[in-house]
């Protein structure tokens, strides 16, 4: 598609000059100025669809596509994925007592284990992720439930929280904190993973829960309110979430880095989700320093303490563990429609080097009917 | 504008109910105040500044588009239903709204400039006896008002007195009606006697009593009561605001209407504004879109429902539903959110760009150079800056003749004397040499009034001149004699003719440089130098031109009492009346006449005879007799003429040449070749019309044959249309094929087309305006339009202004075609007005058809570079624009549609809240701007190379109902792949390190930037002319949206306004990931690969023409410019006839006293407007006033 730039000097029938003969008085015509963009000869490129560069681009199109899909797909089919569905619909799930008997009510939180045995040792940073499917989070009414200025340690908004949080903005007269749908529906169940080593012991895998939240969103779209004072003090006043258990401020007691609004599992929640199935990173499990794999291939157990009711609208909870890649977990897609589009560009290229050759000479070298 | 009358009489509402009647009282103001009659103060202007904003802000918001976005606004206000924040409707709306005012106010500023400028002009008004300069707007209803020679009518008056004789007053009208004839007004001999006497003026008392003010420029009613006596007051007693004094010292006049009031501004208001199709299209296409929108909509209420009922129901856990919103409601307000979400289809910036484009190609046409006429310092103009695309559509031309095709300007070129033929130039080899502007000038010095424009090339005529040659002396002695030239010398030797008829006007000053000067004339006399020597012939008649003789003669007494008539005329008619001793000589002259007709020259034959001076003396008493006689008269002096041009000696034949402008018959063929149709229109007779259309090339010798249309009964014309018809196409119906078809809003307009039916061969049709009358008759016209659509060329004569916008109507009410109507003058306006476009020629015949016209430019051949450069430039801009343009904005929308399945119907959006507001203002705003300004598929010379690049135009291919659906699938697929690709690449993935990148706002990222890429790319592929100006617009665009986008996800940003801007660090986060590269990657090949695929098979299997050429350009260099060819020489026997294309009655004028008592005429007098009307042919009225009276004291 290369130039064949257009710039001739036209011809103008009149030499340029002729209005200041006469040198006394410069008369003032209403000719138009002779500049390029007046008379709309500015240069320009002028690329067309030719065969020489068309049929090209599609060889190397398909050329370049076809490898990346193929490093693509071998790069996710590298990366180990284990997923555990713990809804427990079937009654043969450790875990359907806990779904059946769900009460908001109840004190006693419901324990249930699942075990599961990982076929392959996980190498480097293996990362559990908790799944929800048919879980609306991206419904308009949900996504704007909640008061940023509130989640950004505003003090007003702490007790005057967007109408946006309606109806969860306050609970018995008090203002609710966080407010609004997304803070009230935070996933609130624990999982905890032991390792069975092959003489039968139990071992915890420590799971680590910093790290999790996007960095933007830990040091600048959430802080908690008021400067290192003390939470409880500050959420005086205030009521916690409708479904909650404890309050804001006593989601991680022990570590005020990760206490109040800057709880990381919050922020990871806060963060919704585009589509109404969708994972979200729960804890990282970091590879150890020397060479053994951080999960070694085994049976496992998982302790889920059920929190969550999701069966009422046909909701799924998974447990995932993944390793990542540079191009992030699993997904095979990517590398798949790579290279399939590599391959029909290929073959649209042949098509299309069959077409040109039939009817190239007949339509293009004919000379325009005068 | 229509609703400017309606103004008016709000604000000037003092009156509360319609006047019945008018009374006023001359110089009595108080009488006349009391009665609240409206001053001479007028108001143009809309608003002032209090006014302005509700007003304007009410005239934008009758705008369809601008309701539909206030609507929206209300909507969004609405919690339940706002699915965006109100800002993504506002900004956009405040723009437009903003832009809009600025222009309207800027025009309202030049409108009350004007207004003020007008009101302030001063006249002489008569206050308590003694005249006084007052403005204008101060002029009171009663006043009297002295007006001097070209000064502006102040009001509507009622003419008192006048300086001139009989009280008559000489006005120009053009301002008014476009006339540009004088015309002539009489006072009331009562008030006329007054004259100028202050005194007598002040005392008059007179009480006017007329109809209510009106729009009626031709009628007035009312009465004069003076001293008690009641004179009837008509419309040649009242002169109207807007015409000029001419030819009239001073005047006196009573203000009748005044101001808003006056007739003039009474018609203003109701100039009707043109629309091009596209502009119907895209009414038509905004209403399928809101219908579109309104399924849509329909199906994700539906869908909303459903969803509720299914899975809302359940989830109510985390996302309670709102208190009263069932299920049903919740669809129903879901049908309001999508509204707004999709509310882009409906493109509210889409009306704003269009004229800022119209604008843009309106200005290429002011500034091209190459439709600049350096003669007059006229560049072309674009008057209308709103139908440049129509420019590329047009069909059909109308043009007029004079003054358009032709300068207007005739030459004397060659003449044949005594059977010797004069004005070629031959080499020594005895072979003709083409004359150029280099081809020596034969030298006139030695006669001191020789017209130093005149210009000869045959040298050897001035010397058998010279060699007092008989019959060359009394050839230009019968130049110099035979004509109704009146001579003006303001200073001694400088002569300027006024001569009613270019041709005649070449002639006699032709003979005055080859020695023979017309001096001047008296009613008896005519002055000639001959040779030096002067020399007064007395004039004993004229007999005149008129249409059946063709020819004029005079009978003159010479000094030595010598009697002779010498008479000019048509050849034919001369022929049958010459001595039969001159049939050797007609031969030979005969043979010359076919040569110069071959060239398309205006001949005459010129002859003589000499008299008896008894037989003369007794014919004269006769013709005294008979000129004087009240019954017959006209039969009667036909005989005594007939009797006395009989047995005449032929003295030769002239050869004028009627000079086309410039690179006329190139146009022709050019656009011809374009496949427009061209037919001309002229006023003039057939035989001058039928010369120009061979001269220019419209007519040709090799055409099957040129049919020839002029009966007198409806019956004839029928069946010589038919006749023609069945000639050209045998197997032709009988009944035309008419479609009826409905189209527009609604479909609610109905409309008829002709089919084009094809003949075989070249035909051209020439058709007079007498048969015209009868062919535009109801029951004919369909047979006039089928023949004449089926010949090349149609040429109509002696058309009345009325009949040439008929003739346009008709092929524009059959056609379903653009038409555009070019002429100068004032006979042009109608047709320009009536046709979708029209043209003026700014040349010499005033400025009324420029006036009315939406283009204008000084020379025909412009014509050319205005259709088939700017007009197609235009259209295809046009077309470009739009496709592009509805295009990118349903990508945009479409892609919420396929979203809303995964979201739960809930109307959110799929993209930032911001990119919303300003993907159209500032993302996409400009790259399509300059798109559609700089776009050329090829540039001007090879658009002139190859004409035919225009066709596409006519048949509206590049932008149609259908390209609108293709551009909907297209951008179906494009949302389809926008939605899908980033769904799949985005389920369950996450970050390099292990974080959420599936998130919603993450998501919307992606999605917006695929978006962004996608249609820039599309862009891209669309434009072919890639200046400096597209690439800044298109990356400025693309990296503006970067840049904007991670300034409004800073962190200052997101301290600053905490709740705006909720997408903090989202691009940070996401636009690092190497996944999220290769989904954008892939998604904007999958949009764009397929249309490139398409592009190239149809380049490939079906190119059209301007792919051919394109291709052609790039591989060849432009050829040559084809030489000028010589015209082609025709050999055929037809002739010009005498070519005089003025109305008859001149001979009279001239030998009137009261004509020759005035003083020299300035400027043009009013008695020798060059009009080519009939109409003004069937009204010499005024001139018969000045016969009348002076036939008594003539011979």
């Amino acid at each position: 598609m290369m130039a064949s730039s257009y710039n001739a000097k036209e011809e103008d029938g009149h030499i340029s000059g002729t209005s200041n003969h006469g040198g006394a008085g410069t008369v003032k015509t209403r000719k138009p100025d002779n500049t390029a963009f007046k008379q709309q000869r500015l240069p320009a490129w002028q690329p067309i669809l030719t065969a020489g560069t068309v049929l090209p681009a599609f060889f190397v199109i398909g050329l370049i596509f076809i490898p990346i899909g193929i490093g693509l797909y071998v790069t996710s089919n590298n990366i180990k994925e284990f997923e555990i569905d713990y809804t427990g619909v079937e009654t043969s799930n450790p875990c359907y007592n806990c779904a059946k008997n769900f009460s908001w009510n109840s004190t006693t939180p419901c324990n249930c284990s699942m075990s599961f045995t990982l076929e392959q040792p996980f190498e480097s940073n293996v990362y559990m992720y908790y799944g929800l499917s048919n879980f609306y989070q991206n419904h308009r009414r949900y996504v704007k439930s909640r008061d940023d200025s509130q989640l950004n340690g505003d003090q007003s908004s702490l007790t005057n929280p967007s109408k946006e949080c309606e109806p969860y903005r306050t609970s018995e007269g008090l203002p609710i904190a966080p407010c609004g749908a997304i803070a009230n529906s935070l996933f609130n169940d624990t999982l905890e993973l032991y390792h069975i080593d092959s003489n039968g012991t139990r071992t915890l895998v420590h799971l680590v829960k910093k790290g999790i939240a996007w960095w933007t969103d830990k040091h600048v779209k959430f802080r908690n309110p008021g400067v290192n004072s003390n939470l409880t003090a500050i959420f005086q006043g205030t009521a916690k979430p409708v479904n909650w258990r404890k309050p804001v401020y006593e989601l991680e007691p022990l570590d005020s880095e990760n206490n109040g609004f800057i709880n990381e599992d919050f922020i990871v929640w806060m963060r919704t989700a585009a589509l109404p199935t969708f994972r979200k990173l729960y804890r990282i499990i970091h590879k150890k320093p020397n060479t053994t794999p951080t999960l070694p291939s085994g049976k496992y157990v998982l302790e889920v303490t059920y929190n969550y009711p999701v069966l009422s609208f046909d909701g799924r909870k998974r447990m995932i563990l993944s390793t990542i890649s540079w191009m992030g977990g699993k997904n095979p897609f990517l590398g798949i429609a790579y290279i399939t589009v590599g391959s029909i560009c290929f073959f649209l290229g042949v098509v299309l080097l069959i077409i040109h050759h039939k009817y190239d000479t007949r339509s293009n070298s004919a000379d325009i009917p005068n | 504008m229509g609703s400017v009358l309606s103004y008016f009489d709000g604000f000037f509402g003092h009156k509360k109910k319609e006047e019945e009647e008018r009374r006023l009282r001359a110089n009595d103001r108080p009488f006349n105040l009391s009665c609240h009659y409206a001053n001479n103060a007028i108001k143009t202007s809309k608003y002032n500044i209090f006014t302005f904003l509700p007003l304007n802000l009410f005239e934008q918001f009758r705008r369809l588009a601008n309701t539909y976005f206030l609507f929206l606004l209300i909507l969004q206000l609405i919690p339940q239903v706002s699915s965006l924040s109100w800002f993504t409707t506002a900004v956009p709306l405040v723009l437009v709204l903003t832009m809009t005012a600025v222009k309207d106010a800027t025009d309202d500023i030049n409108r009350h400039k004007s207004d003020k400028q007008v009101n302030n002009r001063m006249v002489d008004v008569l206050i308590n006896g003694e005249l006084k300069k007052e403005k204008w707007m101060n002029v009171q209803v009663g006043d009297v008002v002295q007006l001097e020679n070209n000064e502006f009518v102040t009001a509507d008056l009622l003419l008192l007195s006048s300086s001139e004789p009989l009280n008559l007053v000489y006005v120009e009208t053009a301002e008014l009606d476009g006339e540009t004839n004088l015309k002539v007004k009489q006072a009331l001999t009562v008030t006329g006697e007054m004259g100028d006497c202050i005194q007598v003026l002040a005392g008059f008392k007179g009480e006017v009593q007329c109809e209510p003010p009106n729009n009626r420029l031709d009628k007035f009613k009312g009465t004069l009561t003076v001293n008690g006596e009641k004179y009837g007051l008509d419309n040649d007693k009242v002169l109207l605001r807007g015409c000029t004094l001419r030819n009239t010292e001073w005047c006196f006049g009573l203000v009748i209407f005044g101001g808003p009031d006056t007739k003039l501004m009474q018609n203003s208001g109701k100039t009707t504004f043109k629309r091009t199709s596209i502009d119907h299209l895209m009414n038509v296409l905004v209403l399928c879109i809101f219908g579109f929108l309104a399924i849509m909509c329909s199906i994700l209420a539906i869908g909303n429902a459903i969803w509720e009922m299914t899975d809302g129901s359940v989830f109510t856990e985390f996302l309670p539903r709102e208190p009263g919103i069932g299920t049903s409601l919740s669809s129903f307000l879901s049908f309001w959110s999508y509204v707004i979400v999709l509310n882009t289809v409906v493109p509210i910036s889409l009306y704003v760009s269009v004229e800022i484009i119209r604008l843009g190609n309106s200005f290429f046409i002011d500034w091209d150079r190459k439709m600049y006429y350096p003669k007059n310092d006229t560049p072309a103009q674009a008057r209308t800056t709103t139908l440049n695309e129509e420019l590329g559509q047009i069909k059909y031309i109308f043009s007029d003749k004079t003054g358009t095709l032709t300068q207007n300007i005739m030459t004397f070129n060659k003449c044949s004397i005594n059977g010797k033929a004069y004005g070629e130039i031959y080499d020594f080899s005895g072979q003709r040499v083409e004359i150029t502007e280099k081809t020596e000038k034969v030298d006139f010095s030695w006669n001191p009034l020789a017209d130093p424009k005149f210009v000869f090339h045959d040298g050897s005529l001035l010397e058998t001149v010279r060699g007092r040659n008989p019959e060359a002396q009394a050839f230009f002695r019968l130049l110099a004699l035979c004509h109704t030239v009146m001579p003006e010398e303001k200073k001694e030797g400088e002569l300027n003719y006024q001569a009613q008829s270019p041709d005649e006007g070449a002639l006699v000053t032709a003979a005055r440089n080859f020695g023979f000067v017309f001096r001047s004339r008296t009613p008896e006399t005519i002055t000639v130098m001959e040779m030096g020597r002067k020399v007064v012939y007395e004039l004993l008649a004229i007999l005149d031109f008129n249409n059946v003789r063709k020819r004029m003669s005079v009978i003159v007494c010479s000094p030595e009492g010598k009697l002779t008539l010498y008479c000019k005329g048509a050849d034919t008619i001369i022929y049958e009346r010459l001595h039969p001793s001159c049939d050797r000589l007609m031969k030979v002259t005969t043979g010359h006449l076919n040569e110069y007709a071959g060239d398309g020259l205006r001949t005459l034959a010129l002859a003589y005879k000499d008299l008896d001076k008894h037989y003369t003396q007794e014919w004269r008493q006769r013709h005294h007799d008979a000129s004087t006689a009240i019954e017959g008269r006209e039969e009667r002096l036909d005989q005594l003429y007939e009797e006395i041009e009989t047995d005449l000696i032929l003295l030769g034949a002239t050869a004028v040449e009627d000079k086309l402008q410039d690179g006329v018959p190139q146009t022709i063929e050019q656009l011809a070749k374009a496949d427009i149709k061209i037919w001309v229109l002229t006023g003039d007779k057939q035989e001058t019309a039928e010369n120009i259309g061979y001269s220019c090339n419209m007519l040709r010798e090799e055409m099957g044959e040129v049919f020839i249309v002029s009966a007198n009964t409806a019956g004839e014309v029928r069946e010589e249309l038919q006749n023609a018809r069945r000639k050209m196409c045998p197997e032709a119906t009988e009944e035309p094929s008419v479609i009826t078809a409905r189209s527009g809003l609604f479909w609610l307009q109905k409309t008829e087309s002709v089919q084009d039916e094809k003949a075989n061969g070249e035909y051209a049709l020439i058709i007079n305006g007498h048969s015209l009358a009868f062919a535009l008759a109801k029951d004919l016209e369909l047979e006039l339009l089928r023949t004449a659509c089926m010949c090349q060329t149609v040429i109509c004569c002696r058309v009345t202004p009325l009949q040439k916008a008929q003739v346009v109507q008709l092929v524009k009410k059959y056609k379903q075609a653009v038409t555009l109507a070019i002429g100068d003058g004032a006979n042009d306006v109608s047709m320009i007005k009536a046709a979708h476009i029209g043209v003026g020629i700014s040349g010499q015949e005033g400025m009324q058809a420029v006036l009315s016209s939406d283009f204008s430019f000084a020379q025909f051949r412009y014509l050319q570079r205005l259709l088939l450069v700017h007009g197609r430039w235009s259209y295809l801009r046009m077309c470009k624009f739009l496709k592009y343009f509805f295009y990118k904005n349903f990508t945009f929308a479409f892609v919420h549609f396929w979203y809303a399945f995964f979201c739960g119907f809930s109307a959110q959006t799929v993209y930032d809240e911001w990119f919303i507001t300003i993907y159209n203002l500032v993302y996409t705003a400009l790259p399509v701007l300059s798109l559609s300004l700089f776009e050329q598929d090829v540039n001007d010379r090879w658009s002139f190379q190859y004409p035919q690049l225009y066709a596409p135009g006519q048949l509206n291919q590049y932008f149609s109902k259908k390209a609108f659906v293709l551009c909907m699938i297209h951008s179906c697929y494009s949302s389809l792949m926008l939605f899908f690709i980033p769904w799949a690449a985005m389920q369950d993935t996450v970050r390099d390190d292990g974080k959420d990148i599936a998130d919603y706002q993450s998501f919307a990222v992606l999605a917006q930037t695929c978006l962004l890429i996608v249609v820039s790319t599309q862009m891209g592929l669309d434009t072919y002319y890639w200046t400096s100006l597209n690439q800044f617009f298109v990356w400025g665009s693309l990296a503006a949206y970067f840049a904007i986008t991670f300034t409004m996800e800073s962190n200052g940003m997101y301290y600053i306004f905490i709740s705006s801007f909720p997408f903090i660090g989202t691009s940070r986060n996401s636009l690092n990931q190497p996944n999220v590269w290769l989904t954008i990657f892939l998604t904007c090949l999958l949009c764009v690969l397929p249309v490139v695929a398409y592009r190239f098979i149809l380049l490939q299997i079906k190119p059209t023409i301007n792919d051919k050429v394109r291709y052609k350009m790039r591989k060849e260099a432009l050829p040559a410019p084809a030489l000028h060819r010589a015209r082609p020489q025709r050999f055929s026997t037809r002739r010009s006839g005498y070519a005089f294309s003025h109305s008859q009655g001149y001979g009279d004028l001239v030998t009137s006293q009261r004509f020759l008592v005035k003083r020299p005429l300035k400027s043009r007098p009013a008695l020798f407007t060059q009009t080519e009307s009939p109409l003004a042919e069937n009204q010499p009225q005024h001139y018969r006033t000045i016969n009348e009276d002076a036939e008594t004291q003539s011979p």
